[in-house]
């Protein structure tokens, strides 16, 4: 096949993912093109990997080796939205905003809502980026129903479809999602959307001490509401808030904020949504990470981070955002210890570039990391995509 | 039913001869007691099929595994000597999936039921995969909690047997399918090893190979204890049964409710053959005369499911709903949905026999569809009832015919192999929740391309290097993992031509 002149050009500073500059840019305008580009890559064996907003590049740790980056924001096509299936086709390198944008104007969304301005859909998949509103709506995996995939050797592969019903085959979508590009760089996307809610009620209950969001939290969790979010901002050792959000019809979220006041024995209403809602917490000299773990532990595990540790809370599904001061990354090992009773876990989101090259980014994987090998083994056997960045080195 | 030819069989493992599986039954013996392992032909019959009645293959040995020591034992044991397993739980899957290999252990595991006391802070349970899906919600309903997955067969299928498949059910418009309410699993890898995937927390750093192995219809490993996620009982659900004249006005009211932005827990469609037989078997009463009826059900706080429900019938009138009830209690809701639920039994009471299909299509492409399944109908001299998950496009076509008449059972058969055809091609699914199975492998290399299977092979390769976790099931041509298909270059040719899927 013979294509149009590729757009390359040498990497710079400015491309540098986790502070390693590429060698190469590649810009493609389609599938094929990320085909020709990896076989290519193959022929020549040089590694590669993908990027789109360039927004959480450093959810990862550096690679090993970066020869060509492929930069995806040339696969920006929306390719099909069937407003009356409640579905949409597009392309990895379409930013998310821009998705939203238009599913709107259809009174419809993709129900996902990370903070990081920007992203592409590619990158919200290869991260697994979510927000608060994955309490009503769940992740990318209860989202994703379709994707195709351009593998190490160029192959064009599709797994799933366009209806939200369907188990022909792997899910091969669950595999690509939270993978940092390491099985295949995803050049296409298919989801199933939501109805945009028509009203919108909010409910902060401020805290004196951030612990008694947990007992909160399952209060609500055990209730018959129905919030989109629940999410606590803290600071250990210090004050914060417990933000609720219902979006539904008008009479439901106003009689749903009127319970929620009265379950909780206190909380303001409002209309608008807090400023750092849905934000993570931190700034650039923080060691920022994601927790995740059994949703009761809550206060274990806000017990369990060091004082003056910046904290936003998806409180009733287990899932945390932390920022330790950098003074207390030496912390990390332990904080791994004592979360590990609540099936915790604590993943490294950025941290300054002094501090990344030295820490443990992924901390411990348990007993299915073998089989996560032979799963890279056979996708890229000659280890070239995205080298390093994943578990175990891989 | 009619008897079909059994497809063709798997290449067993060149070591899997006669003797050494007599040999395999005596070291399983040992390994997991006399009493638990069968090979006397009698015995062995009983597991020959298991909801799809029509293939048939008696395994050479039947294991009755009691604990997750008899699956680790079972599976080591058959990996040493290279001899295939297929796991079974009620055996009540519609595609063959639990089809036993005519020279492998069949791993029964309908007696590990044990459940482990609901968490309901954290709304997850434990549970062996034996375990019936509608125990779960029987041991969580004191704490105010459902398992939300609830497939037609709740009373009777395994939970073990719903993650094979990634069981969907009448409800997973709204709440998900299996995949969605599956937080962790102990799995036993075709080598006899065990690996824990996912856990009791909502997430974990490395691939998420749990979403993969859900739904991997038995080709990955065998789950010996699973993790579940429960829901909230809703504050209220209300239950409305409509008739319609006209088909196409009940898939009008169908796309009407999604365009208004109401996702209910179900909508549910029969047509009137449908309706007729569920009458004759159940009485449950269904408007007369109706040509269409949707079973509309909406749950969540009650002043939105009151709003909500209003907003439904006014839809439903518009589209000429010529009658509208709603469900007054508990009982009233069980009898509309038994209409429903015992419609695929129901049919026998119209028909000496008939296939039960399931495809899936985009759900505006409903009248088209269902007026093509009538034509096609008609011209191979059938009848088709239709039973469905219209929220969802999921189809549940149930082609008539008599046994007793020469040919028909075949005629009947390449209607059904032609709705699957006709729902590819209106960008739809093989399968929405029955799953592949031995039944529709071969439509698999119509639906996805080569390189789409061969990477799905991939995945089978990294889990079972040998094939031997239920082999000759989901993929149309058998392949040795050794083998790499070499680099391609350029497009398939049938995307090329503009035939194929491309996304």
């Amino acid at each position: 096949m013979t294509a149009a002149v590729l757009d390359r050009r040498l990497g710079t500073a400015d491309d540098a993912v986790a502070g390693v500059v590429p060698t190469e840019v590649v810009r493609p305008s389609g599938a094929q093109e990320v085909a020709e580009v990896l076989r290519q890559a193959q022929r020549d064996g040089r590694t590669a990997l993908a990027a789109g907003g360039r927004t959480k590049t450093g959810w990862a740790p550096p690679p090993s080796s970066a020869d060509v980056l492929i930069d995806t924001t040339g696969l920006d096509r929306l390719v099909e939205h069937t407003a009356g299936d409640l579905v949409v086709v597009a392309e990895a390198g379409l930013r998310l905003a821009a998705l939203q944008q238009r599913l709107g104007a259809a009174g419809q969304w993709l129900a996902l809502d990370p903070p990081e301005q920007g992203a592409t859909l590619g990158g919200v998949v290869s991260a697994n980026a979510s927000g608060p509103r994955r309490l009503r709506y769940g992740t990318v995996r209860d989202l994703l129903i379709g994707i195709t995939v351009v593998l190490a050797d160029g192959t064009v592969a599709a797994a799933g479809g366009k209806v939200v019903k369907n188990v022909a085959g792997y899910d091969l979508g669950k595999l690509y999602t939270g993978a940092h590009g390491s099985l295949g760089v995803v050049v296409s996307t298919t989801w199933r959307l939501h109805p945009l809610p028509a009203a919108r009620r909010v409910v902060v209950l401020d805290l004196a001490d951030p612990l008694d969001a947990g007992p909160l939290a399952v209060r609500m969790a055990r209730s018959t509401l129905t919030p989109s979010a629940v999410e606590l901002h803290a600071t250990t050792g210090g004050s914060g808030a417990l933000v609720m959000v219902f979006e539904a019809i008008l009479e439901s979220v106003r009689a749903q904020a009127d319970a929620a006041v009265a379950l909780l024995g206190g909380g303001h209403q409002g209309d608008n949504l807090p400023d750092q809602f849905g934000k993570r917490p931190g700034g650039d000299g923080d060691l920022v990470l994601r927790l995740a773990f059994a949703p009761a532990a809550l206060p274990a595990v806000l017990a369990a981070l060091p004082e003056g540790t910046a904290v936003t809370a998806s409180a009733c599904t287990g899932v945390a955002y932390a920022a330790l001061p950098a003074e207390h990354a030496a912390a990390l090992p332990a904080l791994r210890t004592a979360l590990a009773p609540h099936d915790g876990t604590a993943v490294v989101l950025s941290a300054p570039p002094a501090l990344r090259d030295r820490l443990d980014h992924w901390g411990p994987v348990g007993d299915a990391l073998g089989l996560m090998r032979r799963v890279k083994d056979r996708f890229d056997p000659d280890g070239r995509l995205a080298p390093g960045r994943f578990v175990g080195g891989m | 039913m009619a008897s079909l030819p059994a497809p063709a069989p798997a290449p067993a493992p060149a070591s899997a001869d006669a003797g050494s599986i007599a040999g395999l039954a005596e070291r399983l013996r040992k390994a997991v007691g006399v009493g638990r392992v069968l090979t006397d032909h009698a015995q062995l019959r009983t597991y020959e099929c298991d909801g799809l009645t029509n293939f048939r293959v008696t395994p050479a040995v039947v294991v009755l595994a009691e604990s997750r020591q008899h699956v680790i034992d079972t599976v080591r044991l058959c990996a040493k000597a290279g001899v295939p397993f297929v796991a079974r739980g009620s055996g009540t899957g519609l595609s063959g999936g639990a089809l036993p290999v005519a020279e492998g252990v069949l791993l029964v595991l309908s007696r590990m039921r044990a459940l482990r006391p609901v968490d309901p802070d954290n709304a997850r349970v434990v549970v062996e995969p034996g375990v019936i899906n509608l125990w779960v919600t029987r041991d969580a309903s004191p704490h105010d909690l459902a398992y939300a997955p609830d497939p037609s067969s709740q009373l009777v299928c395994s939970i073990g047997g719903n993650v094979a498949e990634n069981a969907g059910g009448a409800h997973c418009l709204k709440y998900g399918f299996t995949v969605n309410h599956v937080l962790g699993a102990e799995v036993v890898l075709p080598d006899g090893s065990v690996v824990h995937l996912g856990g009791t927390a909502p997430e974990h750093p490395g691939y998420d190979l749990l979403g993969a192995f859900i739904g991997s219809e038995g080709t990955l490993g065998v789950a010996t204890s699973l993790t579940l996620r429960l829901v909230r009982v809703p504050e209220a659900v209300q239950t409305m049964l409509v008739g319609f004249h006209s088909v196409e006005d009940a898939g009008g009211t169908v796309s009407d409710i999604i365009a208004a932005g109401i996702v209910p827990a179900a909508i549910e469609m029969m047509d009137a053959l449908a309706i007729e037989a569920a009458e004759a078997a159940v009485h449950c009463g269904y408007p007369a005369g109706a040509v269409a009826v949707l079973v509309i059900e909406l749950d969540g706080p009650q002043v939105e499911v009151d709003a909500q429900f209003a907003q439904v019938e006014r839809i439903a009138l518009a589209r000429s709903a010529f009658e509208t009830r709603i469900a007054q209690d508990a009982a009233e809701r069980a009898l509309m949905w038994k209409g429903r639920k015992s419609a695929f039994a129901a049919v026998g009471r119209i028909s000496p026999a008939y296939f039960v299909q399931d495809g899936v299509i985009p759900r505006t492409q409903l009248p088209q569809v269902l007026s093509e399944i009538g034509r096609m109908a008609d011209a191979a001299g059938l009848r088709v009832a239709n039973v469905f998950h219209a929220g969802d496009g999921n189809l549940h076509p149930l082609v008539l015919f008599d046994d007793a008449v020469e040919g028909q059972a075949h005629d009947a058969e390449e209607l059904a192999g032609a709705i699957l055809d006709l729902c590819i091609s209106s960008g739809g699914s093989i399968t929405g929740e029955h799953g592949v199975g031995a039944e529709k492998r071969t439509k698999m290399a119509v639906q996805f391309t080569p390189e789409d299977l061969d990477t799905m092979q991939l995945v089978r390769c990294a889990f079972d290097p040998d094939g031997i976790a239920n082999p000759g099931k989901i993929f149309p041509t058998p392949r040795l993992c050794g083998e790499r298909p070499g680099p391609r270059t350029g497009e398939h040719p049938v995307q090329a031509a503009g035939l194929g899927e491309v996304f």
